[in-house]
C-alpha cells in the first residue's frame, strides 16, 4: 500500500464525515455520505480487500444514499443543526 | 521523544478509526435531528468495519483469491514453495504468507449488509414519525409527545 | 445535553487510543491475527478442500455458512419489518401531509427512459455474472444480489413507481425472497437428510454424476457446487428486499406516488 494515497485518503474521510454532519440541508447530507462511502471502498481497494471494497461501493454508495434520498424527499429537506 | 513519535506516526491509522468512531458517536448522542442521528450511526458503523479489516493486513501479500498464473510463476522464482507438483492449479502449496488474512473480509461483509438493512429500517421509522408529528427535529417531536399526552 | 455528549466521547475516545497503543503496528505479518491457525489454514487449504480459488467466498458459503443463512434471515427480517412498519397504515390525522413530490405520471424525460432501456439489461447481466463469477473473482452472492436490485430501483426511477411496479409486482418480490431463503435453508436440510451435519455440502455428492478419472473427485466438487447453489439464494433474496425497500421508502407506503 502507499501509503501518501492512504493519508490523503483518511484525511478526506475525516473531513467528508464531518462535512455531512454539520451541513444544514439533508439532501447535501445524504450526497456527502455517498461520498465517503466512496472513498472508504477506495481505502479498502488500496489495502487488498477487493471483495469488501466491491460490497461498499455496491451497497453503501449505492442503495445506502439512494435510501437516504428517498427519504428525505419524501420528509422535509431543511434541518435545524 | 522516538517512543512518542514511534507511537504516533506508526499506528496514525489507528488515530483516525478512533477519530471517525468518536465522530458518529457524537453525533448519535448530540444531533437534534433525526437523519442526522442515522447518518451518524452510519458512519460509526463504517469505521468500525474500516478498523477490523485493517487488522487483516498483510505487508507485501496480495489479494485472497489463488491465482493460477500468477501462482506457477511464483513457484518458479522463489524455492521455498515446496516441490511443484503437477501442472495442474491447486497442487502446489500455498504460502499462507502470500495472500491476505480472509477471515476479517468475510466477516465484514456480512456487517456492511445488515448495516445497511438496518438503516432502512431506521428510516422507515423516522417516516413513520413524521407523518405522525410532523417534524424530524428531537425536541419538536417531544414537545408535540408532551402536548398531546398532558 | 451538548457537553454531556462531549465529555463522553472525549473519556471513551481517550479509553480507545490508550488501548491502541497495544496493536500491532500496520501491516505486520507477525501480527497475532495473522499468525492464527485458522486463518492460515483457510489460506491454505481452502483450494485444496473446495475447489474454489476465492478465499472470502469459500469461507463466506462454506466454512461460515451458518452465519451466511443467519444474515440472509436478518436481511429478509429488515424487508418484512419494513413492510410492516409502513405498509400496514392508512392515513391517520395528518392527511394533509403531502410528500415533496406527487408526480404528473406522463411527464417524464426520453432521454433518462431510453438510456436507462439500454442500460438495465446490461446492469442485470453484469450481475448474473457476478452471482456465477463469486468462486473465481471478487463477487458472489451479496454484491451480484445488490446490482440486481439496484436496476429494478433504476426502472422505478427513470419511470415513476406505479409502471416500475406494473412489471415487477410487489408479492413476486416478497416471493422471491422468501424462495432465496428457502433455497438457502434448504440445501442445509437436505444435508441434514443425508446423514450428514448441517449445510455439509460434500454429502450431496450423490446428485454428482460420478467424477471421471483425473478429475477431482465428487465431495471436493460437491462443495463447490453447493456453494454456487446458496450463493443464488443469497442473490435472490438480497435483490428483492433492496427493491421492496426502496418501493416502501420512496412512496411512505402507500405504493403510488414517490419518486
Amino acid at each position: 500500500m502507499i501509503w501518501q494515497f492512504d493519508l490523503i485518503l483518511l484525511v478526506f474521510l475525516v473531513i467528508s464525515a464531518v462535512i455531512s454532519l454539520r451541513v444544514k440541508d439533508l439532501l447535501s447530507a445524504s450526497i456527502v455520505f455517498g461520498v465517503y462511502s466512496f472513498l472508504i471502498c477506495l481505502l479498502w481497494a488500496g489495502m487488498g480487500a477487493v471483495d469488501v471494497a466491491f460490497t461498499e461501493a455496491a451497497v453503501g454508495a449505492g442503495v445506502g444514499a439512494v435510501f437516504l434520498i428517498a427519504t428525505v424527499f419524501n420528509t422535509t429537506r431543511r434541518s435545524s443543526d | 521523544m522516538d517512543a512518542l513519535q514511534e507511537i504516533v506516526i506508526a499506528r496514525f491509522n489507528y488515530w483516525v478509526y478512533v477519530v471517525l468512531m468518536m465522530i458518529g458517536l457524537h453525533a448519535m448522542i448530540t444531533k437534534n435531528n433525526l437523519i442526522k442521528k442515522l447518518i451518524g450511526m452510519s458512519i460509526f458503523q463504517t469505521a468500525i468495519i474500516l478498523f477490523f479489516v485493517s487488522v487483516g493486513v498483510k505487508e507485501g501479500a496480495t489479494i485472497p483469491i489463488v491465482s493460477h498464473h500468477g501462482h506457477e510463476e511464483v513457484a518458479g522464482e522463489a524455492g521455498h514453495h515446496g516441490e511443484g507438483g503437477g501442472p495442474a492449479h491447486g497442487a502446489d502449496e500455498i504460502d499462507p504468507d502470500d495472500h491476505e488474512n480472509p477471515l476479517p473480509h468475510v466477516l465484514m461483509l456480512t456487517a456492511i449488509v445488515v448495516g445497511v438493512a438496518t438503516l432502512g429500517v431506521g428510516l422507515a421509522v423516522s417516516q413513520k414519525i413524521y407523518r405522525e408529528y410532523g417534524s424530524l427535529e428531537e425536541n419538536e417531536i417531544l414537545e408535540a409527545m408532551r402536548s398531546t399526552d398532558g | 445535553m451538548k457537553t454531556l455528549g462531549f465529555i463522553v466521547v472525549a473519556v471513551i475516545g481517550a479509553l480507545l487510543i490508550y488501548a491502541e497503543g497495544d496493536f500491532p503496528a500496520w501491516g505486520d505479518p507477525q501480527s497475532p491475527a495473522s499468525q492464527h491457525a485458522i486463518s492460515r489454514h483457510f489460506i491454505s487449504q481452502a483450494m485444496s478442500e473446495t475447489a474454489v480459488p476465492n478465499m472470502v467466498t469459500a469461507v463466506l458459503a462454506d466454512y461460515r455458512g451458518y452465519d451466511t443463512m443467519f444474515e440472509t434471515v436478518v436481511i429478509f427480517t429488515a424487508g418484512i419489518a419494513i413492510i410492516g412498519i409502513l405498509g400496514m397504515a392508512r392515513l391517520t390525522d395528518r392527511e394533509s401531509l403531502e410528500p415533496m413530490s406527487e408526480t404528473e405520471p406522463a411527464d417524464r424525460d426520453m432521454i433518462v427512459i431510453n438510456t436507462c432501456r439500454l442500460l438495465i439489461p446490461v446492469m442485470q447481466l453484469f450481475a448474473f455474472y457476478v452471482v456465477a463469477h463469486g468462486h473465481h473473482s471478487p463477487g458472489g452472492g451479496f454484491q451480484g444480489g445488490v446490482i440486481l436490485g439496484v436496476s429494478f430501483i433504476l426502472w422505478a426511477i427513470a419511470r415513476d413507481l406505479p409502471t416500475a411496479l406494473r412489471g415487477i409486482r410487489p408479492r413476486r418480490m416478497i416471493f422471491l425472497a422468501a424462495l432465496g431463503v428457502v433455497i438457502y435453508a434448504g440445501t442445509g436440510a437436505l444435508s441434514l437428510a443425508m446423514d450428514a451435519k448441517l449445510l455439509d455440502y460434500s454429502a450431496l455428492q450423490g446428485f454428482l454424476p460420478p467424477a471421471p478419472a483425473g478429475a477431482l473427485p465428487s465431495e471436493i466438487m460437491a462443495r463447490s457446487h453447493g456453494m454456487l447453489v446458496v450463493e443464488v439464494g443469497v442473490a435472490f433474496t438480497v435483490s428483492a428486499i433492496m427493491f421492496g425497500i426502496y418501493t416502501y421508502l420512496s412512496s411512505m407506503g402507500r405504493l403510488k406516488g414517490g419518486f
